[in-house]
């Protein structure tokens, strides 16, 4: 019974093939992409109307206000409402502004975050397209964004937008280091490329009790933090926003978008968000494996989405508590802390490895890593004394 | 299908090439140049090269593109003056053109039936890097290292 709802969406696909037996094969390949990319699309535009209404709802009840609550039941009907308003507003282009490259930017910027979701495994079969380098994908399809968000600041012909576009592609560039050198441990421990012997890679239970997911070995646990702050900054969201920075350069590279045009920004940026937890679930957090042996009858992909859905939940927290760092504190944390520990997390990773990934190796690679945080921290320590903060204001 | 994918990304990456080369504004030749380079990432693709279409994507697009596209930006300020006819340009195209044809034409590569390859794994192209080639991929990695550190020493010095 569990078996069939597992495969439910897998049988289902099945079955709406099953209409085209006989057809040329050629004709089969594309219907069964065609399949996939809707079911992706229907999945994750869903997921993003729901997550603004959320997001919201979330923030409003961390700074004590409701919130949304007048559209529909729980002010769930929000992203509706929106959604009509953006498309009924007028698309203003300026009138100095390089048109087709203006257009273009909002289309290259959502069809690569819409690409790199292609590649992970919602569920047990459920992988949408297997690639055999599907993580080199991931960030080959993720790099492009930098010329998309380049695009959208010339483009525009507007100093604004041309410095939150420096600032983005600035902070891209240097956090897609961190983000790359910790994905390493993952593939140099599972010897693949590809998300799915990633996923498989963390079955079973050690002891019969602590699930096998990396998140639970010492590399692991360091890999996937910085993986997850190189991906709030991928993602341009507070505390590391200075890209569109509302209070100094009024929105970056998007202050020249109106309407639906602005409305695929958006989209883009939750979309990148979901590929971005989507992957950190499949490379730490064991993709669709239960975590408990009890509770493996609830079907995989509720439990890909259930972990989807908690890393978004501290997106919005951190989103909810922290302050907006200077650009050259994003910079500074990048280059000497997230750096140095990334290359850390591979070491530790092989330390790991080469200890006979038991309890021995669990504490070599803990030490390897704690000795290098105490020194960074040593090293990075600026002994600034912070006095009293006074606030001079106009006389 | 393979033939009709060959001809449309072959129409795709010449156009992109062409209009590298004959559109009036600097940015918006870069901007086709990177349309040429998808181009070519979906032939290493057609070909079963996935790693190294995934590459041409990763390296050609995500750094070499915008970083033609900052040099540009960074240094041109008369971008959108028109230059006239480049003769020189001329030579060094009919050159570079006439080297290509040569080669090609000499190679024997062309007569040859096309051997059975196994399919190209990116473990097998780890495997073979971390045992037979080697020594070229650390020379690689120390050559890219001086060059890391050359560029903050450039930078370093502006600051004083």
């Amino acid at each position: 019974m569990s078996e069939s709802i597992d495969q439910i969406f897998v049988s289902g696909k099945q079955w709406l093939l099953s209409w085209l037996t006989g057809a040329p094969s050629w004709v089969i390949q594309i219907a069964s992409s065609l399949i996939n990319i809707f079911a992706l699309l229907a999945v994750f535009l869903t997921l993003f109307a729901l997550m603004s209404v959320l997001e919201r709802k979330i923030l409003g009840r961390i700074q004590n206000r409701y919130g949304p609550n007048r559209v529909g039941p729980f002010g769930l009907f929000q992203p509706i409402a929106d959604g009509i308003k953006m498309l009924i507003k007028e698309d203003i282009v300026p009138a100095r502004a390089d048109k087709i490259v203006h257009f273009l930017a909002p289309v290259l910027i959502a069809a690569t975050a819409i690409l790199a979701l292609g590649i992970i495994p919602y569920g047990r079969n459920m992988t949408p397209f297997t690639i055999d380098g599907g993580i080199l994908f991931f960030f080959a399809v993720g790099s492009t964004t930098e010329l998309a968000v380049f695009m959208a600041g010339w483009g525009s012909n507007n100093k604004f937008s041309m410095l939150g576009a420096m600032r983005a592609i600035a902070q891209m560039i240097s956090y897609e280091l961190p983000l790359i050198i910790t994905v390493l441990p993952v593939v140099m421990v599972v010897g693949s490329l590809t998300p799915e012997s990633i996923v498989a890679a963390q079955n079973g239970y050690a002891f019969d009790f602590v699930p096998r997911w990396f998140v639970f070995t010492p590399w692991g646990v360091a890999a996937f933090i910085l993986f997850f702050v190189s991906g709030l900054v991928e993602s341009n969201r507070t505390p590391f926003d200075v890209p569109e920075g509302e209070s100094e350069i009024v929105a970056g590279h998007m202050t020249e978008y109106s309407g639906f045009k602005y409305a695929t920004f958006f989209m883009a940026e939750y979309i990148g968000m979901f590929a971005i937890t989507g992957l950190a679930a499949t490379l730490f957090l064991g993709g669709w494996h239960a975590p408990a042996r009890a509770l493996e009858f609830v079907p995989s992909y509720v439990w890909f989405f259930a972990k989807l859905n908690a890393l978004l939940f501290v997106y919005v927290w951190l989103r909810g508590t922290l302050p907006r760092t200077r650009v050259d504190q994003i910079m500074n944390f990048a280059w000497k802390f997230m750096l140095p520990m990334a290359f850390t997390c591979v070491i530790a990773a092989a330390v790991w490895h080469y200890a006979g990934r038991g309890w021995r190796g669990w504490l070599c690679s803990f030490a390897v890593i704690a000795v290098v945080y105490f020194t960074l921290s040593i090293l990075l320590d600026t002994r600034r004394k912070f006095a009293p903060r006074t606030y001079r204001f106009a006389e | 299908m393979n033939n009709t994918a060959f001809v449309v990304i072959a129409i795709l990456t010449l156009a992109g090439a062409l209009a590298a080369a004959t559109l009036q504004k600097l940015m918006h030749a870069a901007l086709s140049f990177a349309v040429t380079f998808v181009g070519i990432a979906a032939f290493f693709f057609l070909l079963g090269a996935e790693f190294v279409g995934l590459v041409q994507v990763f390296v050609y697009i995500g750094a070499v593109a915008v970083l033609i596209v900052f040099t540009i930006l960074l240094t041109r300020r008369d971008v959108e003056k028109d230059r006239g006819f480049n003769w020189s340009g001329v030579v060094v195209a009919v050159a570079v053109f006439g080297g290509l044809i040569w080669a090609i034409l000499e190679t024997q590569s062309l007569s040859m039936a096309a051997p059975e390859i196994p399919a190209l794994t990116v473990k097998r192209i780890g495997e073979v890097l971390m045992t037979s080639y080697v020594w070229p991929l650390q020379c690689v990695g120390l050559l890219l290292t001086a060059a890391l550190i050359g560029a903050l020493i450039l930078v370093m010095e502006e600051k004083r």
